[in-house]
Order: C-alpha cells, then sequence, then structure tokens
C-alpha cells in the first residue's frame, strides 16, 4: 500500500490535488496535513511513502519543509506545487531532489512526478 | 486568515486566498526575472472592512509616505491592484530594475517609467492568472504611479463617492527583495457589488474543479 501526504494551508488546493492524484492513483491512500508541524507530525507517525507540499504556507514554507524531510528521509519521493518558479526555489528543490508540480495542480502537472514515484516505490520494494 | 463572516463562508475564502497566492507566485516569478533578486511573498491576508480601516492597516504598518502602482480593473467583478512601497525604496526598485546601468540622474528620470513597468508585471500577472482561473476576462487600465499615504492610495472619490462609506474586500500580500533593501505590498480593493460577483464566480470554480464530492 502507497500513502501520500499532501500538505498545504488551502483546503480547496488539498481537495484539487487529492482528485487529481485519485485519478491518476486510485489505490493510493492520501493523508492530509495543513502546515509544517502537522506533516511533521504525521510523517513521524510512520507510513508515509511520499509527500507533495505547497510552497507559501503559515509559519515554515515548504521548501523548509521538504529540506527537513529530506535529510531524514534520503528516498523518499517529494514534491513542491507552486506556482513561484523563481531560480532561488528551483536551485534549492533541485539540491534538496525535490520535483516540482505547477499549481494551479491538473492530471497533467502531478502526472509525471506521480509515475517517477511510483517507479521509485515499487524498485525500493523489490 | 481573517473571519469575514457574511460575506464569504469559509471554503469561498480559502479559494479566493489560493487564487490571488497562485496569481502573486507567478507575478513574483516574473519581477525575479527583471531584477535579478529573489522576491520573498507572505501568504496573502484577506479582510472585509470599511475603506477608512483599509487605509488604516497599511498606514499604522507605514509610517512615512509611500509610492504606488495603482491599476483599476473591471469586468465581472472590479476593483483596484496597488502595487505599494515605502517612498524610501523606490529608487532602489528602480535601480533594480534597470539593471544598475543608470546613474543617479538617469534613475531619477527613469522613476515613473520604471515604476508602472513593474507594477504592470505584477499586477497585471496577478490578475491575469486569477481571470483565467475564474473563466472571466478583466480589463485593466494602464499603470499609474501615485504619491501619498493610505488614504490617498485607497480613495476611489473618481469612480463613486458614495462607495467611500461602504466596506470593501482588503487583500494584501507582503513582499520584500533578497539582498535589496526593498519591500512593499500587494493589496487589491473591491466593493460590496464586486464581492457578490466575485462570490458567484468563486461558487462555479468550486464547482468545475471540486465538483459533486467537495465536501
Amino acid at each position: 500500500m502507497t500513502t501520500l501526504l499532501i500538505v498545504d494551508d488551502s483546503k480547496l488546493a488539498r481537495i484539487v490535488l487529492g482528485k487529481a492524484v485519485a485519478a491518476l492513483q486510485p489505490e493510493w491512500t492520501r493523508v492530509e496535513a495543513g502546515n509544517a508541524d502537522e506533516a511533521l507530525a504525521q510523517i513521524a507517525d510512520g507510513g508515509v511513502d511520499l509527500a507533495i507540499l505547497d510552497f507559501n504556507m503559515p509559519g515554515r514554507n515548504g521548501l523548509d519543509l521538504a529540506e527537513a524531510l529530506r535529510a531524514a528521509h534520503p528516498a523518499m519521493p517529494i514534491a513542491l506545487a507552486t506556482a513561484n518558479v523563481q531560480d532561488e526555489i528551483i536551485a534549492r528543490a533541485r539540491d534538496a531532489d525535490v520535483s516540482f508540480i505547477a499549481k494551479p495542480v491538473t492530471e497533467d502537472s502531478v502526472r509525471g512526478f506521480l509515475s517517477g514515484a511510483a517507479l521509485k516505490l515499487r524498485s525500493s520494494r523489490a | 486568515m481573517t473571519p469575514t463572516t457574511g460575506y464569504l463562508n469559509d471554503l469561498e475564502q480559502d479559494a479566493l486566498t489560493e487564487l490571488v497566492n497562485i496569481g502573486v507566485s507567478r507575478a513574483a516569478a516574473s519581477l525575479r526575472k527583471m531584477i535579478g533578486h529573489q522576491v520573498l511573498l507572505s501568504v496573502p491576508a484577506l479582510e472585509i472592512v470599511s475603506r477608512q480601516v483599509a487605509a488604516t492597516l497599511i498606514r499604522e504598518r507605514e509610517g512615512g509616505d509611500l509610492v504606488a502602482v495603482r491599476q483599476d480593473f473591471e469586468g465581472a467583478f472590479s476593483g483596484r491592484a496597488l502595487l505599494i512601497f515605502p517612498e524610501a525604496n523606490s529608487l532602489a526598485l528602480v535601480r533594480a530594475v534597470t539593471g544598475d546601468e543608470l546613474d543617479e540622474a538617469g534613475v531619477l528620470e527613469m522613476e515613473d517609467e520604471a515604476l508602472s513597468e513593474t507594477g504592470n508585471v505584477v499586477l497585471y500577472g496577478c490578475l491575469a492568472t486569477m481571470a483565467n482561473m475564474l473563466q472571466r476576462p478583466l480589463e485593466m487600465s494602464l499603470p499609474a504611479v501615485v504619491r501619498g499615504d493610505g488614504q490617498v492610495l485607497f480613495e476611489l472619490s473618481d469612480i463613486d463617492p458614495s462607495s467611500t462609506t461602504g466596506v470593501v474586500l482588503f487583500l494584501y500580500i507582503n513582499f520584500s527583495v533578497s539582498g535589496r533593501d526593498i519591500r512593499g505590498y500587494i493589496a487589491m480593493l473591491m466593493d460590496l457589488p464586486s464581492i457578490e460577483a466575485l462570490k458567484v464566480l468563486i461558487a462555479e470554480f468550486l464547482e468545475r474543479i471540486v465538483g459533486a464530492d467537495g465536501s
């Protein structure tokens, strides 16, 4: 079983992303968090295989969260969902091996990340 | 998010904030290209307040004179978008967008033009993204540079004198530029009829993307 954590302060954004993921990976379980602290608590509880993080959130932003997650989970597929494609953000995401998902989120914009992550998770379990 | 009970419900507020967030994030990426430095944004704040209070919200944070690029928009919903900086930051912004190539006199000469162009990129980028997501075209006026305090920037006396007493939807985002002494606000003001129109568009938008299982 694969469990995806969706982190976004906007409920709407979580619904939109959840729907796109459900259409592409109907088997996956989706769990949600509204900010970085909630996300870290969810991940500490265990069972999360991959994560999609909003960038601009109150408190710690998605990139800071991604870096913290990456340090603790070197192999976890992580993506940052944002319309904010500034060079500095792209560079930091790349350094932390974090993918990009363009907002507004559509099935097309998440497809690449989800297929790559599915392959990676399958091969790590094999 | 501040509760705006009676005008927008939680999901409508959430949707509007997310639309604005996507709009300003794209606009920030465009501004980044113009100035060559990272643009940092806050999460959008959304309040329904009197015009007076909106002006006070800015004035409380900014004691000194302000300079703003103002663009009015019209369509299914109408209002005013502003890119606001402390007057003291204005020349630093002009230097940044002109690539530090101008001397002091050149910077002064270019000031209003550079501000208008910057404002246009940011405000137009933000509003165009919102209009596309809501699937309604918006007409934008040409950018105008205005100087003064919060009161002057927000008064709409040239549009409708009676509207100065009513409430407005006030959206604002703080921004700053990494490694430069530049910071300010992106603000949007809409009056009551536009809030009502926006509610309908947000409902349609939610219906399109969330559908029946969105509860």
